[in-house]
């Protein structure tokens, strides 16, 4: 029974990304503009990759294609490709086998009840997601989710295990979302907005579990989120996205103490701080435009207070230092340019 | 100009439940409100998802009738108010809304929409002098006048509020209750809003209601707090003295969940178990007894009072606030960003105040 040890170049070494996503490029049709133009992620195994950015970034469209849940007839996938523990996908066609989704690879989605059948109960759910990945008697699917809603912290399981999605408080209800992403053990979790529904205690709850759960299970994890706290407390590496693109990424301790995009820089001056109130706080021009509007070249451009002719060309996702990776024609700001009296 | 503005007392609004026969029980939304707002001030309530903000504002505005207790805007009681001096209220308090995408008419234009309140409480005015007034108020909240002629779905979010906001001030009202005013806002839009309203509030003296249940906007804005649990307030006092040293469970333990990058490295400190209780059938005693971390056998049946203790702290309702430690600060202040990065901080807020910059990029040369 013992398999001889893969030795294939394509063989990734142990500590490779459990997932790499490569120049991801989407449209919708009728609509002539990309909403994704050439979106980069990777992450690793017991990794915690928070994907950041406003509403309309693109930042749950990324999620679907790479779940290949994107409606073909609906959508243009020019480019993208993944790799997934080792093995290669296309996803212009996305058809992820299904053995993958939901096993391997598990996704709590931004509105639990849209995931959730109203119709069944909570461990009859759960149950069935185990019966399909796994195998095994019904009894045995229902063991594990009582498991899994024991897991999560969810008191008198096994009496919840017989209710109805209505019947749970919204963070009842994330909780379950979680048991049933995990039910068949992941090696990645895909969290789009996991938290934020939620009040503030309930929050640091599911914060707390998810991190419990990294850390136990050893999976890799990318949320979603367009809340810089969450991101500060839970990120062990960060992506910046802004009109479908990959500004900046990198460590959360770099991105966060030496930010170097200027829309990176302008998210963080502008969120309120508890230890400094007071006085106007520093914004980002304008809003973001329709995606039909979006301008060619550095999407940023028709926002930044930096911006000039050159950044009507794209600007490279440029690696420095440590994994920290910056897509702008003046980074360093402070190196080339300067305030003129 | 000082003193008290808006004041409630002991103000309870019940919803359902009927008569004393009754089998179902009512939901206790308020529950013996009292808050004093001075002339001037910003003042927040802040408060978890069914707490009984949203009803508070709407009893303080009129909208809703109080079960019992009563509201004085500038020392007239409002439930009493009929024809002029009704009128005259709704001049001098004005709404903001949560959600600018459905408080807006979307068939009416953004001339209309603003010019609405002015017709009703400036009669005076010719229908030029009201275009002209309407131009003012765009121009106050950041728009053009010429986008008087546009619909509201031609407008971003950040927009919409502020079309809302100049709606709200075209009665020249003295006071403005904002609920949930920037938080259906994305961050980087949040932060103009915030801006705006500051200004407002400043250069008009106006007061300022805002509701909301993100803390650090209620700390960047607010001059005084309450906080609300199920339907009572359960510590009220400056800002500065609720957000540094939290005194009741519930805001310790609120302030303790704010995400942090300390949390990463040290863990939460004051952890609430639990989900808050339906107001339908609020605990016995202290309400907040199911999941406080410091409730003794007195707390599961008799109620705290919020009562000013004096001696320069702040009123709190718990038995036993004066036994547990006031809990250092909201949050750890954030690491320090190194020169190089705090130049880059200062070089993006000059340029966005419009400094002008030199290009120094020398990519062609060398
Ligand atoms: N099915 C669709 N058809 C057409 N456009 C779509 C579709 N789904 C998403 N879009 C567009 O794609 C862009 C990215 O959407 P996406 O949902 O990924 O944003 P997001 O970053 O998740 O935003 P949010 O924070 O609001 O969830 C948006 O401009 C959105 O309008
Ligand atoms: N018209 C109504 N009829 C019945 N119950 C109501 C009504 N309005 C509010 N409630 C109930 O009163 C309680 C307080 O509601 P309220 O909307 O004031 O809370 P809130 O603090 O504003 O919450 P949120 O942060 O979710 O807006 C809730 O339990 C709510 O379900
Ligand atoms: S490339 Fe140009 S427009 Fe884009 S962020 Fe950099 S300076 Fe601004
Ligand atoms: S009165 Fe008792 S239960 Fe209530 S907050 Fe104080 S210690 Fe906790
Ligand atoms: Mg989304
Ligand atoms: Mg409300």
């Amino acid at each position: 029974m013992t398999q001889p040890p893969r030795t294939t170049p394509e063989t990734a070494p142990a500590d490779s990304p459990v997932l790499r996503l490569g120049a991801l490029e989407v449209g919708f049709r009728g609509q002539p503009v990309n909403v994704l133009d050439g979106v980069d992620l990777e992450v690793s195994a017991g990794e915690i990759l928070c994907v950041v950015g406003e509403s309309g970034c693109g930042k749950s469209v990324s999620a679907m294609a790479l779940m290949g849940l994107l409606p073909p007839a609906h959508t243009r996938i020019s480019s993208g490709n993944l790799t997934f523990d080792g093995e290669q996908f296309d996803l212009t066609r996305q058809t992820l086998p299904p053995r993958l989704r939901g096993g391997r690879m598990a996704m709590i989605f931004q509105e639990p009840m849209s995931s959730l059948n109203p119709a069944f109960r909570i461990g009859d759910q759960i149950a069935e997601s185990v019966l399909q990945h796994q195998g095994g008697t019904h009894a045995s699917a229902m063991a594990r989710a009582l498991e899994m809603l024991r897991r999560v912290g969810i008191p008198a399981p096994d009496r919840r295990l017989k209710e109805y999605p209505h019947q749970l408080s919204g963070g009842m209800r994330q909780r379950v979302m979680i048991a049933m992403a995990l039910a068949n053990d992941p090696q990645l979790l895909i969290a789009d907005e996991p938290t934020t529904a939620l009040d503030v205690t309930i929050q640091a709850q599911i914060l707390d579990l998810i991190r419990e759960l990294r850390d136990s299970l050893g999976m890799a994890c990318l949320m979603i989120t367009h809340d810089l706290g969450v991101v500060a407390e839970i990120a062990d590496t960060v992506a910046v996205m802004y009109g479908g693109q990959v500004v900046e990424r990198g460590p959360a301790a770099a991105v966060f103490e030496n930010p170097q995009h200027p829309y990176t820089i302008g998210l963080i001056s502008a969120v309120p701080r508890l230890d400094a109130p007071g006085g106007r706080l520093a914004t980002v021009p304008g809003s973001v435009p329709p995606i039909a509007a979006m301008p060619t070249g550095c999407r940023f451009r028709n926002r930044c207070p930096f911006a000039a002719d050159i950044c009507a060309g794209k600007p490279p996702l440029a690696v420095q230092d440590g994994g920290h990776a910056v897509a702008c024609h003046f980074a360093p700001l402070e190196q080339n340019l300067e305030v003129v009296a | 100009m000082t003193g008290t503005i808006l004041k409630a007392t002991n103000l309870t609004r019940h919803f359902g439940g009927g008569g004393f026969l009754s089998e179902t029980a009512p939901v206790r939304a308020v529950d013996g409100v009292s808050l004093d707002i001075r002339r001037g001030e910003t003042f927040a309530i802040v408060g978890e998802s069914g707490c009984g903000k949203s009803t508070l504002a709407r009893l303080l505005m009129r909208l809703l009738a109080p079960t019992s207790g009563t509201v004085e805007f500038d020392g007239a009681e409002v439930t009493t108010l009929e024809g002029n001096r009704l009128r005259d209220l709704r001049r001098d308090m004005q709404f903001i809304f949560q959600d600018p995408f459905s408080s807006l008419n979307p068939r009416l234009t953004v001339g209309r929409l603003v010019g609405e309140p002015l017709e009703v409480h400036r009669p005076d005015l010719s229908a030029r002098q009201r275009r002209e007034k309407v131009a003012e108020l765009l121009t106050q909240v950041g728009l053009l006048p010429d986008h008087m002629s546009r619909f509201p779905h031609e407008f971003s979010g950040g927009q919409r509020q502020r079309i809302g906001i100049a709606r709200a001030l075209a009665s020249g009202p003295k006071l403005i209750i904002g609920d949930e005013p920037v938080s259906a806002l994305d961050v980087s839009v949040q932060a103009q809003i915030i801006n705006l309203l500051g200004d407002l509030g400043r250069d008009l003296g106006l007061t300022l209601v805002i509701i909301a249940h993100d803390l650090a906007v209620i700390r960047h804005m607010s001059d005084r707090v309450a906080v609300m649990y199920l339907g009572k307030i359960v510590e009220t006092g400056p800002a500065a003295e609720v957000f540094d040293s939290p005194r009741h469970p519930y805001t310790q333990a609120l302030l303790a969940s704010i995400p942090s990058p300390e949390t990463r490295s040290e863990g939460r400190k004051a952890r609430v178990q639990g989900e808050m209780p339906s107001p339908t059938a609020p605990p016995p005693g202290c309400r907040f007894h199911t999941r406080c971390p410091h409730a003794q056998e007195d707390c599961r049946t008799v109620e705290p009072k919020l009562e000013d203790p004096g001696t320069g702290a702040h009123p709190v309702a718990c038995h036993h606030w004066q036994g547990i430690a006031a809990a250092t600060g909201a949050q750890a202040v954030p690491k320090p960003r190194n020169e190089t990065a705090e130049a880059r901080f200062a070089l993006y807020r000059a340029a966005t105040e419009g400094a002008r910059l030199e290009k120094t990029k020398k990519t062609e040369t060398t």
